[in-house]
């Protein structure tokens, strides 16, 4: 999902046209009193990017308030999910408004894609690991222009010269006559003069809250029940439905009998949708026990035999064909033959559901007139529209309440809840919060694509690779999310990490994509993203490159890295602190990874050891992060620490699989998370860095699973090439 | 009609003899702080103290529950255990999504309550029926062990 690229915007988040920054921001009186201030989220897509700026000059984005108490309100788009945005986005505020954090407030904006559209996106979402990204600069500059306009209303107050005033914790102070003002007594003058141009943002080495470890601002109502997800909105006269949709994909509801399910008590009235059966009642515990009461019959359709064996084998033949170029260079068919020694390898990950902990939901009331969805979302523009849609009403008849999200991780950038709890709420008479089962949350994810990817290389005399071939087959995401993405029929998001982040120097390279849909299985964004799959590969496959060489994977890894010294970087910092080459005992594992994704560099080092029994424990992970410039530290730690668990459980034991046309899991008793008792102790070292900064929710995921399946070849010799590892050690 | 001690208030409540305590909590008496993660007794999120040991509310009828001392996360705080664990909870900065952790701390209230001095295994043991899918597992443990330390 690196959209950068293709929507022509710089990694600094600034537009790459036409945009002056004159343009980007805009000032006048709050509604109220105070100072409002409107900043430009610059929008994306090369020309129309110029358009859609000169066009909408006068109207502000997004907004930032200081009112005559001081408070400082910063209307936000990007949501909480647990990856920190709600204390990152305030900091970057006041870090140039010079504001203790504590008096910068939030709200959540309400979904409107001309206003709060996401540059890196292209319409409002919060993903890919771009809220730092797309917001860095455009906040930072929102502050600085507040801050020189609130000191130019000083210095005229008591008419001195405004270079002998400077802001501190909120205040405006004239340093010869040491006179101060808070920001409040100042709002309404400065909201009344002209927005200066050219403030020069401070430079890093000023920085006094950005790189500081900031206390999150979200957690102390998460302590005590107070935070409030979508799952707990509570509406006067609101029922509860919970419901079951064909367990076959793309399968139709033929006939219920709900004469049982209607007795039940507490039960109200059972829906009927085209592919999907809700029962609505006073409480989840009524809903669920009319579901199991009811009689249903499905219309299976056409994909009633549709298997993973069969959807696997498709996919290998498929594979065998060329696909869409994603990166070229030099020339692999003839350095191939030229070759000292080839070597060739499948690898296969699996469909992999979200189960984020709180499980989709969704609560919609829907009057005459108009109509309220209460949800949390990635794309609450979305959720709006498609309320809309169902219904048949204008957008603005529609009003969003974004919640708390129970976790994200890709599962909440869809709106398929959102769709089927407006189309039940079209049957009910009154408001309704539609909250689904585990069980249907796992069998109606938006599942990550099965991948299965052919890596051949082609080695010279010293066993190093001159020519490398990555052909991936698999869905494509984009082709249903975001089509306007797709570069030529690529799925960019499909080779990311293997095409152009490929770090290695290798002077022949040809990485292709096939694209193939399985029958009647949608597919989605899942943390980590095509990175997540590629880098496994790649890191995979170098290793084997290596062992072939009879080299140290380090060293091995070291020698292709000359022209990157940001990932030759971290991978020393990683193999350091790891104590790579030290020795380790019997059935113990040491194995390593590099990436490049997301805008950051990441290594780590995974420890493992491998029973008699064939059970591996994961016993520490290393991983060395450059990520530019940190905003936060402990949350980048917290980000990589959970994305390297999320990534773990995928590893070690996570695939759904399908038979009958249906998933065969449903539960976590079937699907497992990684448990306390199974964590390794992970340690995160960050590099200091003046770069601009890259993402941090997803990389953590990506690289675990190679290092940890290069630790179980150290460990035991055994190449696992297709995830998860379950007990594939087991039958060794 | 069933009568529930919940936080130190009285409930009477006409409900289904088999309703699990957790919707009688969350759609009946409105407190949500309570999760629903799975609905059978596998990931935690449902947990809440019953005579002070911990419970998957999920899969216990409330209607068994009468005159019990039940306790939520959101009267936990009250408890000396709970509020140990609270400030540490947020001292250590454990949580992200925040869904899962009204069950890790009830789930390590309980375990503080009776252990004051919690090796790596009890730990393990105690919190283990507690899932994470942010994975915030190294520090919920950190955060038991600063909890044992706070006066
Ligand atoms: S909801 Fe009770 S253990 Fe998961
Ligand atoms: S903090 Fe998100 S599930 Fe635990």
């Amino acid at each position: 999902m690196d959209f950068e690229r293709r929507l022509n915007v710089r990694k600094d988040g600034t537009a790459g046209s036409g945009v002056s920054r004159r343009n980007l921001l805009t000032a006048g009186a709050a509604a109220g009193s105070g100072l409002l201030l409107g900043f430009y989220l610059p929008q994306a897509i090369g020309a129309e990017a110029a358009e859609a700026a000169t066009a909408d000059v006068f109207a502000p984005k997004a907004f930032v308030r200081i009112d005559r108490d001081d408070r400082v309100t910063l209307i936000m788009p990007q949501v909480e999910m647990g990856q920190g945005t709600y204390t990152s986005m305030p900091m970057l505020i006041a870090e140039e408004l010079e504001v203790p954090l504590d008096q910068v407030s939030l709200v959540a904006a309400p979904p409107d894609d001309r206003l709060y559209t996401n540059p890196l996106i292209g319409f409002q979402a919060t993903g890919g690991s771009k809220s730092v990204r797309a917001m860095w600069e455009p906040l930072r500059r929102a502050g600085a222009v507040a801050r020189v306009m609130l000191i130019s209303a000083a210095a005229q107050g008591w008419n001195v010269d405004p270079t002998s005033c400077r802001a501190e914790k909120g205040e405006v102070i004239h340093g010869p006559t040491g006179r101060k003002l808070r920001y409040g007594a100042l709002a309404d003058t400065a909201a009344t003069l002209p927005v200066p141009d050219n403030v020069a943002l401070k430079d890093a080495k000023a920085f006094k809250l950005i790189g500081t470890p900031a206390k999150r601002l979200d957690t102390p109502d998460k302590v005590n029940g107070k935070a409030l997800f979508g799952i707990d909105v509570k509406i006067p006269g609101m029922k509860i439905a919970t419901v079951a949709a064909c367990p076959v994909f793309g399968g139709k509801l033929a006939r219920v009998d709900d004469s049982t399910a209607i007795e039940i008590k507490g039960v109200r009235q059972v829906v009927r949708l085209a592919d999907a059966v809700a029962v609505v009642a006073d409480h989840m515990w009524a809903a669920i026990q009319g579901l199991a009461a009811l009689d249903i019959e499905w219309d299976e359709g056409p994909n009633a035999n549709v298997s993973s064996a069969d959807i696997v084998r498709q996919m290998d033949i498929a594979s065998q064909n060329p696909g869409i170029v994603g990166r070229r260079d030099g020339d692999v068919a003839k350095a191939m033959t030229g070759a000292a020694k080839r070597v060739e390898a499948v690898y296969q990950v699996p469909f992999l559901a979200h189960a984020a902990m709180e499980p989709m939901n969704c609560t919609v009331h829907i009057q005459k007139d108009g109509c309220e969805v209460w949800v949390g979302s990635q794309v609450v523009s979305r959720a709006q529209a498609t309320a809309a849609e169902v219904i048949g009403l204008p957008l603005e008849r529609v009003q969003v309440h974004n919640y708390l999200l129970g976790g994200g991780f890709g599962r909440r950038l869809e709106v398929d809840y959102v769709t089927q709890a407006v189309r039940i709420a079209k049957q009910v008479d009154g408001p309704v919060k539609m909250v689904w089962t585990r069980e249907e949350d796992i069998q109606h994810d938006i599942y990550r694509p099965y991948y299965f990817d052919r890596m051949a290389a082609g080695l010279d005399e010293q066993a190093m690779p001159i020519a490398w071939s990555h052909r991936v087959t698999g869905s494509s995401i984009e082709a249903r999310w975001l089509p306007s993405a797709l570069k030529d029929g690529l799925d960019t998001d499909a080779v990311e990490g293997a095409a152009e982040e490929l770090q290695y120097a290798i002077p022949n390279i040809l990485v292709d994509y096939v694209r193939h849909e399985p029958p009647g299985i949608l597919t989605g964004w899942w943390r980590g993203v095509g990175p997540t799959h590629n880098i496994f590969m790649v890191e995979s496959f170098i290793d084997e490159l290596a062992a072939e060489a009879r080299k140290d994977p380090v060293e091995y890894r070291r020698a292709l890295l000359g022209k990157s010294p940001r990932a030759k970087g971290v991978l020393d910092l990683a193999a350091e602190k790891a104590g790579w080459g030290q020795t380790l005992r019997q059935g113990h594992g040491r194995g390593v990874s590099v990436q490049y994704a997301f805008g950051s560099y990441l290594s780590q080092v995974a420890e493992i050891v491998v029973s008699k029994e064939g059970e591996v424990r994961v016993s520490r992970v290393v991983c060395a992060v450059d990520c530019g410039i940190i905003v936060n530290p402990d949350t980048v730690k917290a980000q990589i620490e959970g994305g390297i668990v999320f990534g773990l459980s995928a590893a070690l034991f996570d695939e759904v699989t399908i038979k009958d046309g249906r998933a065969e899991q449903s539960n976590f008793n079937d699907y497992r998370v990684l448990r306390i008792n199974e964590m390794p102790a992970i340690e995160v070292y960050l590099v200091p860095s003046t770069e601009a900064p890259g993402g941090i929710g997803e990389p953590g995921t990506v690289g675990v699973a190679p290092a940890l399946t290069n630790a179980i070849f150290a460990a035991t010799g055994k190449r696992i090439r297709k995830l998860p590892i379950k007990d594939q050690l087991r039958s060794a | 009609m069933v009568t529930l001690q919940i936080n130190g208030n009285e409930h009477h409540l006409d409900i289904p003899e088999d309703m699990p305590l957790l919707w009688v909590l969350r759609d009946v008496v409105g407190l949500t702080g309570t999760k629903f993660g799975c609905g059978i007794a596998q990931c935690g999120a449902c947990t809440v103290h019953i005579d002070g040991r911990p419970i998957r509310s999920c899969v216990i009828p409330a209607a068994g529950l009468a005159d019990r001392a039940i306790t939520t996360i959101e009267a936990i705080g009250e408890t000396p255990s709970g509020r140990k664990i609270q400030q540490a909870w947020l001292e250590v900065e454990v949580i992200q999504c925040g869904y899962c952790q009204p069950g890790q701390i009830m789930s390590a209230a309980a375990l503080l309550a009776s252990n004051p001095n919690p090796s790596d295994a009890d730990i393990d043991a105690a919190m283990s029926g507690n899932i994470c899918r942010c994975g915030t597992y190294q520090r919920i443990r950190a955060a038991i062990k600063q909890a044992t330390q706070a006066a």
